[in-house]
C-alpha cells in the first residue's frame, strides 16, 4: 500500500503540499520563512528544468537567461511601457523561437549554445541601461491585486508555495502523460525514439518551453519578492546552480528538484559560519554527494528504501 | 591599417591562452569523456601561486616551476579524489563534480593567498615594439611563442612517442585501448597532468598582461570551452583554431563594435557556426548506436 502510494507522481504533490501548508507554523523567525519563500522559488524553476533535463535529457546551461527575462519583465514591464507583470509569461515565446534552431544541437553542443544563449540575455541586461538600470539593476514597482498590495515574506511564501504546488502538479501530469514518455523515449536515444514515429523535435521544443516558463515565473517572483532586480540573476553561475541543483537532489524526480533547490539555498545560509571557508565546504558537498550518490540524493535513498520500481 | 593590425595583436594575444584552455579541455574529454570545469583554475594557479612564489623570495623561474607542479598535483588530485571514484556516473554528475572541484579551489586559493588582483612584471622588457603603426608587447610574442611551442610538443608527444600513441589509442576507444595492454587508467591521470600543465603555463604567460586573482578561472573556462565546441570537441587542432577565433572576434569586436558587448559578438559567431556545422568547425559527425 504504501509502496504504491509512494510510487505514484500524485503522492509527491500532494505531500509537497502538506509540508508548504504546515512548514509556517514551524518557522520561528520572519527571516526563516523568507528563506522557505526563496527555497519555493528556485525549486520552481528547477522542476521546470528537470522536465528538460531529467525527462528530455538536454542539458541547458542558460537557464537562468529565462529567469532573467523573467525578472526583467515585472521591472521593465510596468515602469516603461506601463505593461502589466503578466508579461513575463512572453518568455514562452521567446524560447519558442529560440528553442527551434538551439534545439538541433545535441549533447555538449547543447550545452555551449544555451550557455551562449544564456550569456547574451544577461549581457543586454547589463548594458541597455536606459531601459534595465544597467550593472546596478533597477528597483521593481510593488504589484497590487484588487487593491491588495503584495509584499512581505508571508504573501510571498503562500503565493511561491502555491505556484510551487500547482507546479509540481503539472509537472507529474506532464510525466504521466504521453509527452512524458515521449521525451523518456527521446532521453533514452533519439534516434530510436525517431524510429518509433516520436516527433523528436517537437516534444524536445515543448519541454524546453515549459522549463523556460517555469524559470520565467520564478525568476519574476524573485524580482517582486526582492524589490530589486540585477543582472546577476540571469548570470552564469545562476544557471550553473540550477543545474546543480537538480542534479544534487536527482535528475528525473520532481521531488529531488525540490530537495536541491532547498539544500543549495540552505547550505550557504549554513556554511556562513565557516566564513571563509564557505566556498570550499560548498565544493567539497557537491562533490562528496555526487561521488556517493551520483544519481542523486532522492532517488539514491529511494532505492535505499526499496520504494523505486526497479 | 594601424588600428586593425592593434586589434589582431591583442586578440591573438588572448585568443593563445583561450586555446591553451581549450586544449586542457579536449585532452581529457579525449581521454576520460569529462567535461572539465576545473580547467580555468588551472590557469588562475599557474599565475596565483607565480606570483606568491616570487613575492616569497624564490626566482621568478623558479617560483613558475612551482606554480607548474603544484598545478600538475592538484589535477592528479582532481583525478584520484573526485573524478576516479565516480567513474560510470553520468556526464551531468561528472560535470558537476569539475564544477563543485573549481568551487573549491577558487575557495581554497582565496584563503591560502588572497582576493585581490595581482600581476607580475614583463619577462623581457615593457617597451612596445611598433609593427605597421601598432604596438606589439614583447610579452604577447612571449605568450604567442609559449603557445605555440606547447602545441608543437603536444603534437611530437602524440604522434611521436609511445606514450603519447596510448592517449591517442585510449581516446580512439578505451576498451581496445585496454585489450592491446594499455593502462588507460594511468592515461586519464597523465592527460589530467598533462592539462594542468598546459592551463598552468598559460597562467604563467598571460599574468604580466591580464592580472590574475582568485576569481579569473571562470571566465577563462567559459570561453575555453566556448573555444573547444567551436572547433569540434575533441579534436586539438580545433581547440586551437577555436580558441584563436574566440580571441580575435572579441577583440576586433571591442574595437569596432561596443567593448561591452565584444562577448556578445563571439557568442553569436560561435551559435551562428553551430547552426550550419552542428558538430564545430573540426568535428566529426557521430554516428549513435541503438
Amino acid at each position: 500500500m504504501m509502496r504504491r502510494f509512494v510510487q505514484s507522481p500524485y503522492a509527491v504533490v500532494l505531500v509537497l503540499a502538506i509540508v508548504v501548508a504546515i512548514l509556517p507554523l514551524l518557522l520561528p523567525s520572519l527571516f526563516y520563512l523568507r528563506v522557505a519563500a526563496l527555497i519555493c522559488i528556485f525549486a520552481l524553476a528547477v522542476v521546470g528544468l528537470n522536465l528538460l533535463i531529467g525527462f528530455a535529457g538536454q542539458v541547458s546551461l542558460g537557464h537562468a537567461g529565462f529567469f532573467g527575462i523573467g525578472a526583467y519583465a515585472v521591472a521593465v514591464g510596468p515602469t516603461h511601457l506601463g505593461i502589466p507583470p503578466w508579461l513575463a509569461l512572453i518568455v514562452g515565446a521567446i524560447a519558442f523561437l529560440v528553442g527551434r534552431p538551439i534545439l538541433r544541437l545535441r549533447g555538449h553542443y547543447l550545452a555551449v549554445a544555451t550557455l551562449g544563449m544564456g550569456l547574451l540575455f544577461a549581457m543586454v541586461f547589463a548594458n541597455e541601461s536606459a531601459w534595465t538600470g544597467g550593472p546596478d539593476g533597477m528597483p521593481v514597482p510593488r504589484l497590487e491585486l484588487f487593491g491588495w498590495r503584495m509584499a512581505g515574506p508571508w504573501t510571498w511564501y503562500w503565493i511561491a508555495g502555491v505556484t510551487l504546488v500547482i507546479g509540481a502538479w503539472i509537472a507529474a501530469n506532464v510525466i504521466a502523460s504521453p509527452t512524458g514518455r515521449a521525451l523518456r523515449a527521446i532521453h533514452d536515444s533519439e534516434t530510436a525514439a525517431q524510429v518509433l514515429g516520436i516527433d523528436v523535435a517537437r516534444y524536445k521544443l515543448i519541454a524546453f518551453v515549459l522549463s523556460a516558463v517555469y524559470a520565467a515565473v520564478a525568476g519574476a517572483y524573485l524580482a517582486m519578492f526582492d524589490g530589486l532586480v540585477t543582472p546577476e540573476v540571469a548570470g552564469f553561475l545562476r544557471s550553473i546552480e540550477f543545474v546543480t541543483m537538480a542534479v544534487l537532489g536527482g535528475l528525473g524526480s520532481t521531488l529531488g528538484g525540490i530537495v536541491g533547490a532547498a539544500l543549495l539555498v540552505l547550505l550557504p545560509q549554513l556554511l556562513t559560519v565557516f566564513h571563509d571557508y564557505e566556498h570550499i565546504a560548498l565544493g567539497l558537498v557537491m562533490i562528496v554527494v555526487m561521488i556517493f550518490v551520483p544519481a542523486g540524493i532522492v532517488p539514491s535513498l529511494a532505492s535505499l528504501l526499496g520504494w523505486r520500481r526497479s | 591599417m594601424p588600428e586593425f593590425l592593434q586589434f589582431a595583436f591583442s586578440g591573438l594575444t588572448v585568443g593563445a591562452i583561450y586555446a591553451l584552455v581549450a586544449l586542457g579541455f579536449t585532452l581529457i574529454y579525449n581521454a576520460s569523456g569529462v567535461i572539465n570545469f576545473a580547467q580555468g583554475e588551472f590557469v588562475m594557479l599557474g599565475g596565483m601561486v607565480t606570483v606568491f612564489a616570487h613575492a616569497a623570495g624564490l626566482p621568478l623561474p623558479l617560483a613558475a616551476l612551482t606554480a607548474l607542479v603544484t598545478a600538475v598535483v592538484i589535477g592528479l588530485a582532481l583525478y584520484r579524489l573526485a573524478i576516479e571514484p565516480a567513474r560510470g556516473a553520468s556526464p551531468v554528475t561528472l560535470i558537476i563534480i569539475t564544477i563543485g572541484a573549481s568551487i573549491l579551489l577558487r575557495g581554497a586559493t582565496s584563503i591560502v593567498f588572497d582576493k585581490n588582483f595581482h600581476s607580475l612584471p614583463p619577462y623581457a622588457g615593457r617597451d612596445p615594439w611598433i609593427v605597421g603603426g601598432a604596438a606589439l608587447l614583447p610579452q604577447s610574442l612571449i605568450v604567442l611563442g609559449g603557445a605555440a611551442g606547447i602545441v608543437a610538443a603536444l603534437w611530437y608527444f602524440l604522434t611521436r612517442t609511445l606514450t603519447g600513441k596510448a592517449v591517442l589509442a585510449t581516446a580512439a576507444n578505451r576498451l581496445a585501448a585496454r585489450l592491446v595492454g594499455i593502462n588507460t587508467n594511468a592515461v586519464v591521470g597523465l592527460s589530467f597532468a598533462v592539462s594542468a600543465a598546459i592551463g598552468a603555463i598559460g597562467g604563467i604567460l598571460m599574468t604580466p598582461i591580464t592580472f590574475t586573482s582568485y576569481d579569473s578561472g571562470t571566465l577563462l573556462a567559459l570561453k575555453g570551452f566556448a573555444a573547444a565546441m567551436l572547433g569540434g570537441m575533441g579534436n586539438p587542432l580545433g581547440a586551437v583554431v577555436g580558441g584563436l577565433m574566440v580571441g580575435l572576434l572579441e577583440a576586433f569586436s571591442a574595437g569596432y563594435i561596443s567593448s561591452s558587448y565584444k562577448d556578445a559578438v563571439a557568442f553569436l559567431v560561435i551559435l551562428g557556426v553551430l547552426f550550419l556545422m552542428p558538430q564545430g568547425l573540426f568535428g566529426r559527425s557521430g554516428v549513435e548506436r541503438v
